[in-house]
């Protein structure tokens, strides 16, 4: 059983220093967040309710193989959700594995995608205090997301006017299924309040927001349906591109959260070769689309793809470009990566120390 | 080669396991209906406690919607991403050949038979009365 063996030795042969970019914190209930929420908006979640923009709204469009997509060993034993337990996230995460800093990204409860847009906007504020006084106030380590409702533009650019230059946040945090493509200029006062405040616009898979679940419509499985965040997250690239919101916010920087990495490359090629044959719909892209991506689009490495060989993960990251690439574990998520074994490639020292932490580092500017 | 005492048979009855370190490396006991199985507790695509997975049957299906359930209580699933192990072998049901924990020969003992052979009991003093899990690696 070599296999074993070899992986614990090479585990132990460095100290690891993480960055960790993508933590899922929960609530144990609503409750917890009924200090930041006026009263109106408490009697609100008592009489109505929260209510996505699709069916069975507080429930996953398709049903996982385990609750809550999580790791089966990330149960508290006090009860309560995976990642409602700081101290469960401390011993089994943030310690062992060396995370120096690590970004909240609240997932459920999805603001963004409330049918009642100002409550969206109510949850938006609640959540972001939440983040701060029970996670980040707690633990050092954490930062928060500033949640926005972006369907309601001028709610959202507030919370982010709000939220600017409070060192507790370190972005923006949209799903990436909006009512309409993301680049529409609807969206684009938030950009502007993105790039006023320095803030990177995060774009991280959740949710259906209402639209059917892949391409082709609402699939049977739940592993088709885990196919579509890349399918969402080139429909989100996309449209970034053509619209031209790289033109027109040309500091705007985007993080794609969790939407797979094998595509990029791909999907860069084929905008090129489009763009230089039906340039003329699009006069505002005035550069080859892939040129916008190297330089505006950054990813998130989890869950990281296993081609099956050392060097064609090492291409994968040669064509995506290595400085674009920020660890993250997905923790407690089921398709957790872990620092130690998730890059299946014979990396130096050098990169590796660059995936796990030199480019976030780099990227949110910590010191 | 040696042989290891983990455990008396009462502290994991039928669907249990139990998971204990021997010799540094850590094993995972199950118990499958009465038969003790030993195998390596490390998931070799990433690294979970397979000891946290959930226990679980074989699912096939012949045709689509044409499902059966066998060998109800004899793989494990891997808490983190899934991967089903065999407890009887230690192989995963995906890439049997490729992706495999050590599986380790487990037995259980009278305690008379530990006292007087050459066993090891390393945690727990033996007694006469008791019936135990041995396993040999």
């Amino acid at each position: 059983m070599s296999i074993v063996d070899v992986e614990r030795s090479a585990a132990a042969k460095y100290k690891l220093q993480v960055i960790d970019c993508d933590i899922h914190p929960a609530m144990t209930s609503w409750k917890e967040i009924h200090p930041y929420l006026e009263k109106r908006w408490i009697e609100h979640l008592t009489v109505y309710g929260s209510h996505l923009r699709h069916a069975f709204s507080e429930a996953l469009s398709h049903p996982r193989m385990s609750p809550d997509a999580a790791r089966v060993d990330a149960y508290p034993e006090e009860g309560g959700p995976p990642g409602s337990s700081l101290d469960l996230m401390r011993k089994q995460h943030l310690d062992p594995n060396g995370v120096e800093i690590g970004m909240l990204i609240p997932l459920r409860w999805n603001p963004g995608s409330q049918r009642n847009l100002d409550f969206g906007v109510a949850l938006t504020r609640a959540m972001n205090t939440w983040q701060v006084e029970r996670w980040v106030k707690q633990e050092p380590r954490l930062r928060a997301s500033v949640l926005v409702a972006q369907e309601d533009t001028a709610g959202a650019v507030a919370e982010i006017d709000a939220r600017g230059g409070d060192p507790n946040f370190t972005q923006i945090l949209i799903l990436p299924r909006t009512d309409e493509p993301l680049g529409r200029r609807r969206y684009w006062p938030i950009f502007e309040a993105a790039v006023r405040n320095n803030l990177p616009i995060t774009v991280h898979v959740g949710g259906t927001g209402g639209h059917p679940s892949t391409g082709g419509g609402w699939s049977s499985y739940y592993m088709e349906e885990h196919h579509m965040v890349s399918q969402a997250m080139q429909a989100v690239v996309t449209s970034l591109v053509f619209e031209g919101v790289f033109e027109r916010f040309p500091k705007l920087r985007v993080v794609i959260m969790e939407g797979g990495l094998g595509w990029i490359p791909s999907l860069s090629a084929r905008m090129d070769k489009h763009w230089s044959r039906l340039r003329s719909e699009v006069p505002h892209v005035k550069r080859p689309p892939s040129e916008y991506v190297r330089e505006h689009v950054w990813f998130t490495t989890q869950p990281m793809e296993e081609p099956g060989s050392s060097a064609a993960l090492i291409d994968l990251f040669d064509r995506i470009g290595w400085d674009r690439l920020l660890f993250a574990t997905d923790y407690p998520h089921w398709d957790y990566d872990d620092p130690r074994t998730s890059f299946k490639a014979n990396l130096t020292e050098a990169q590796r120390l660059q995936l796990l932490r030199g480019n976030a580092r780099t990227f949110y500017g910590f010191a | 080669m040696a042989r290891h005492v983990v455990a008396t048979v009462d502290e994991i009855p039928p669907g249990a396991r139990m998971l204990v370190t021997v010799g540094g490396r850590e094993i995972g006991i199950f118990n499958v209906a009465g038969e003790y199985f030993a195998i390596g507790n490390r998931c070799p695509h990433n690294g979970g406690s397979l000891c946290k997975g959930r226990v679980v049957g074989l699912v096939e299906a012949a045709e689509p919607g044409c499902y059966q359930v066998s060998r109800r209580g004899e793989l494990v699933r891997c808490p983190w991403h899934g991967w089903e192990f065999d407890l009887r072998t230690g192989k995963s049901w995906c890439e049997p050949e490729r992706t495999k924990v050590k599986s380790y020969e487990a037995k259980v003992e009278p305690g008379e038979a530990l006292i007087e052979g050459p066993l090891r009991a390393e945690t727990f003093p033996v007694s006469i009365e008791k019936q135990y899990v041995v396993i040999e690696l």
